[in-house]
């Protein structure tokens, strides 16, 4: 198994922690096999988008998060929203547009988050926006000094996009605690990765913007989960970013209508040899980490839940017609409050107040640049200079050009409406213009 | 008190609410050493420190995604669009995101993205757009377009204290232009309230933002000529103030409406529809309007000239609908 991408002494990874890991892994494949169910009973109403043989990504990773950090998931994570506490109800309700579900059938698959309590954001289906969406939730909670770490996953496909670029970059210049995994499934919809990314190993992509990048087997739960703990760890620290590359394949179609024999016999051969949690169960059989009983019980588990949150959504309604014009805006029905875990003094003048002005390094010049260096400790090259507290000048508003040289008199002519005597009576509709020959139309 | 620019109480506004709150921060480029492209945030940086006047690489989707992210967390972000015509960049961002996220899944994004939009500054076809309309047809968003500096100032303070994200657009040909004495006490303007500028009988002008003051001097100059013109100014296109629309149109019975917008899909078909919906029986004529051209704008000045309303053109207008 890995070792700790940053070299330190890390903890080895738990009995208990590895049957956590089993436990998850084997509900993800159990909540979507029942979908599958549901699917061919024509019981989803959209899409049916299957995460089989990349379990060990979504779980591994967001194993390595704590209660307080937040994630936000992509289409095939089930298994990381399983980790953070959604209940597999949430899961087959969503799908089934029920008004039970978490957003009471406004929207399906596993687009849905919860603010409040499990810090979950709600992805949507145009690739890379959750990257800088994440990036603000973790320089928010940095600022509100939460002490918390964020979680996105993306594809290789998505990979492509400018809000990829875009996010990976903000995060990287804000040091942001912010964790991307990257799940290389090799395919986009139809499409290889080969032809999508003309380099081997996507975490290059992470490494160009001077954020730590790591390529770990995404089939190997414990490779994950270690790497995962590491980068959490650097967020932790105030290290800045750590994109994860996990190298896996997608071993069902794009979503359940994609038959996906565009994929090589072969491939599909090698990495069906490959299955994540076969892998998992020969590692815990090698170990002694487990015994034959302990399967039971954990196979037994999932059953009961399955089954007991897979009558609920069946037996729930579907949402009342009327809902669909509710909840545009929000009037009222959320109180909205940051959760501070700091003094605001220290954010607020005079404490807050600085010199405006920037400390540029090295200048930019050719002779200064050969520093080499991996990127993993790029801090940005410039920064605003910082005096200390209740130094700094406050301007006068005085210092705004007045360019108008004919200024209107809009304001004075707004604050006293003209008034008028009574309207008179109205004419009918419908004449016309007087005097336009013809009149009428 | 001097009076102030429109430019100066935006400023204000930004001032006081950062004052009042520390969950409300500014994102953007260059807003911080430097000010801002047009100064709005000129001290922000030096009273508020880079935690909470935060400078951007050149990423407006990365600059909206993270500020949205951040309102999930009880912040206030203040976005600036260095130009308004940059949103175009964001646009997923905005209308897929931010917009649908309350409705989707119970998440208000409480956000304000602010920007110098219009024309009539010679700023060519990408420094001059009203882009209102993409994104009052996107439903939760809230769309503020002020015209004078007490709107700016008391609109801004409302967005800002808005659970919902709202785009506020100010035009850049007021930002220095316009100038007004404000209260001293603190004040606010609520969202989705029009105003009447100027009491008629004749007939009602709608407009907002930069076309207010054209409006009133087509105003002034109709009155010389015996016509009297009601004269409402919207601030918000959305939520739209239909009551106020509907009340005047019901007093006056005849309807111009001036926008420097494009003319197909720009509000005033709307509002001709809402009209025609709840006030037919009412209406004495047809439903006018004065738009720009449907073309990108223009670059030199006679051809801008052309392309916008300006007093002549919707005082044209209004002398043709004031005869019927």
């Amino acid at each position: 198994m890995s070792p700790s991408s940053n070299g330190a002494a890390v903890a080895p990874v738990t009995r208990q922690q590895c049957l956590d890991l089993y436990y998850y892994m084997r509900l993800n494949r159990a909540v979507e096999d029942q979908m599958m169910k549901l699917f061919r009973q024509n019981k989803i109403v959209g899409g049916l988008y299957s995460s089989l043989g990349q379990e060990a990504i979504s779980v591994g990773t967001a194993y390595a998060l704590e209660k307080r950090d937040w994630m936000a998931p992509m289409i095939r994570n089930i298994g990381a929203l399983l980790v953070k506490g959604v209940k597999p109800r949430d899961i087959f309700t969503q799908h089934m547009a029920k008004f039970t579900s978490p957003t009471q059938g406004k929207d399906g698959t596993s687009h849905f988050g919860d603010l409040k309590n499990l810090h979950i954001v709600s992805p949507i289906s145009m690739l890379g926006d959750l990257i800088p969406v994440m990036t603000g939730v973790a320089m928010a909670g940095r600022y509100l000094g939460q002490d918390i770490v964020t979680m996105t996953w993306i594809g290789d496909g998505g990979s492509s996009t400018g809000a990829f670029h875009e996010g990976l970059n903000l995060a990287a210049t804000q040091r942001a605690p912010f964790v991307l995994v990257l799940e290389n499934n090799q395919w986009a919809y139809s499409t290889p990765v080969s032809r999508q990314v003309p380099v081997r190993d996507l975490a290059e992509r992470g490494r160009a913007y001077g954020i730590t990048s790591v390529t770990v087997d995404g089939n190997d739960a414990i490779a994950v989960f270690e790497a995962s703990r590491a980068a959490v760890a650097q967020c932790r620290a105030g290290n800045g970013p750590v994109l994860i590359e996990a190298k896996t394949m997608r071993m069902k179609g794009h979503a359940q209508h994609d038959p996906a024999e565009y994929v090589p016999k072969a491939m599909r051969e090698y990495w069906e040899a490959r299955d994540p949690i076969v892998l998992f169960e020969k590692y815990l059989n090698a170990n002694k980490l487990w015994d034959a009983r302990a399967k039971q019980e954990i196979e037994a588990r999932i059953a009961a839940l399955v089954k007991e949150d897979l009558e609920f959504a069946e037996n729930s309604p579907m949402p009342p017609a009327e809902l669909a014009e509710q909840g545009v805006y929000c009037e009222g029905c959320h109180t909205i409050e940051a959760e501070w875990h700091r003094p605001k003094a220290e954010v607020t003048p005079p404490k807050s107040s600085v010199a405006a002005g920037w400390n540029v390094k090295d200048f930019g010049g050719i002779e200064n640049s050969a520093t080499g260096g991996n990127g993993a400790s790029a801090r940005p090259a410039a920064s605003p200079m910082h005096l200390s507290a209740g130094k700094a000048v406050q301007k006068s508003s005085g210092g705004l050009a007045q360019q108008s040289s004919s200024p209107k008199k809009l304001a004075q002519q707004s604050s006293s409406p003209k008034k008028i005597a009574a309207v008179p009576e109205r004419r009918p509709f419908g004449r016309g213009p007087k005097g336009k020959k013809g009149g009428g139309r | 008190m001097a009076p102030v620019t429109m430019l100066e109480a935006i400023r204000q506004a930004m001032f006081e609410e950062m004052d009042r709150d520390p969950a409300v921060v500014a994102i953007g480029e260059d807003i911080g050493v430097y000010g801002g492209a047009f100064k709005v945030t000129e001290g922000l940086l030096e009273r508020f420190g880079n935690e909470r006047v935060i400078e951007t690489p050149i990423s407006e989707t990365a600059i909206v995604g993270a500020a949205c992210g951040m309102s999930y967390l009880g912040l206030r972000p203040i976005v600036e669009m260095q130009f308004i015509d940059f949103i175009a960049c964001c646009f997923n961002q905005v209308t897929n995101f931010v917009a649908k996220g309350h409705y989707l899944w119970g998440a208000p994004a409480p956000m304000v993205i602010r920007g110098p939009s219009g024309g009539g500054v010679h700023g060519g076809p990408f420094h001059s757009a009203n882009p209102e309309m993409y994104f009052a047809h996107t439903p939760g968003l809230k769309i503020v377009y002020p015209s004078t500096p007490y709107d700016a100032k008391g609109l801004l303070k409302s967005a800002v204290r808005d659970n919902n994200p709202v785009l506020f657009f100010e035009h850049k040909f007021l930002y220095r232009r316009v100038k007004e004495e404000l209260p001293t006490d603190e004040y606010t303007v609520p969202l989705g309230k029009a105003v009447t500028r100027r009491e008629g009988r004749d007939l009602t002008i709608l407009s907002y933002a930069a076309m207010m003051q054209t409006s009133l001097d087509a105003a002034a100059e109709l009155e010389k000529e015996g016509i009297e013109a009601e004269v409402i100014d919207l601030r918000t296109l959305m939520p739209l103030d239909k009551e106020a629309i509907l009340a005047s149109v019901k007093k006056t019975n005849k309807l111009l409406i001036v926008h420097e917008d494009t003319r197909t899909g720009g509000i005033a078909g709307e509002i001709a529809s809402l009209v025609c919906e709840n006030a037919f029986e009412d209406l004495d004529g047809p439903i006018a309007r004065v738009t720009s051209l449907d073309t990108p704008v223009p670059y030199a000045p006679t051809l801008e000239e052309y392309f916008l309303p300006n007093a002549a053109k919707v005082a044209a207008a209004a002398r043709e609908l004031a005869r019927y």
